[in-house]
């Protein structure tokens, strides 16, 4: 059988909403930056999917997936620094407890 | 490439992505679940090696299998809450209804939609191709990512100094 863009696409999405899922229903804050990883390079997947199949040549999603690898790689640093400063004062990561600015 | 090599490849690849994602949401030990999520980042390598994009796996393995997972587990190690694992919160009902809904509507999206598909034939080496791009048509964007990446060092050493 024939392996397309439908499949691509579908892989794309179905890691793209297990990160999801990750993400909104996990309680440790370093868990939820990896499950972030996740949907973004499940996007990933999909825009060069979209790069192979319909502009082969141009390689337009290649550009963009390396724009998101590097919001990425901002993104870790900066999410870890956070994680790191709230651990320092509040000595937890679980997102349940850090609700200082919640009302 | 034959087909059927390209389709045995593909599938095994996406086995092992699904797997290794599924296992990050589900083991309850945060240093497991962040090996998975190296090797998660190893086959979608693979999946891009498949989608003819050999500079991007190449990346793909230097910076996500590499930089981002052993950044991820010093954050694991420096935080030492590997024992108490990754517990679920109160929304685990609803992101599972609501994720499963996403799903369906993607996978739909996905199947019934008419793709405007090229016939022509992948471009055998990207990275020549990509830089011309990059520092052609899209030397703004690369230019303003140099600036974020200099904001997010200055930002992170700006948040975990000792003062």
């Amino acid at each position: 059988m024939n392996i397309g863009l439908e499949h691509y696409l579908i892989l794309s999405a179905v890691l793209f909403c297990i990160g999801l899922y990750g993400a909104l229903s996990k309680r440790n804050a370093v868990v939820i930056l990896m499950c972030i990883e996740v949907m973004l390079n499940a996007v990933n997947i999909a825009l060069i999917a979209f790069s192979r199949y319909v502009v082969p040549t141009m390689l337009t999603g290649h550009i963009f997936a390396i724009f998101v690898m590097t919001v990425a790689a901002a993104e870790v640093a900066v999410g870890l620094a956070i994680i790191f400063t709230i651990y320092r004062s509040r000595q937890t990561v679980d997102v349940e407890q850090i609700d200082l600015m919640k009302w | 490439m034959t087909d059927l090599g390209f389709a045995i490849a593909f599938w095994i690849l996406a086995v092992v992505c699904v797997g290794s994602a599924l296992a990050i949401v589900l083991l309850r030990n945060v240093f497991r679940a962040a090996l998975f999520m190296v090797l998660c980042f190893v086959a979608i390598a693979g999946v891009f090696v498949t989608l003819n994009a050999d500079f991007l796996a190449a990346v793909q393995i230097l910076i996500y299998a590499g930089a981002i997972g052993i950044l991820l587990i010093f954050g694991i190690m420096l935080t030492r809450n590997s024992e108490r694992g990754s517990p679920s919160g109160r929304l685990r009902i609803p992101a599972l209804v609501a994720t499963g809904l996403l799903l369906v509507t993607f996978v739909y999206i996905a199947l019934n939609t008419t793709w405007p598909l090229s016939s022509q034939p992948p471009l055998e080496q990207t990275t020549a191709g990509i830089a011309e791009a990059l520092f052609n048509r899209y030397v703004l964007p690369f230019e303003v990512a140099s600036v974020l990446l200099l904001a997010a060092i200055i930002g992170a050493i700006a948040l975990v100094r000792e003062r």
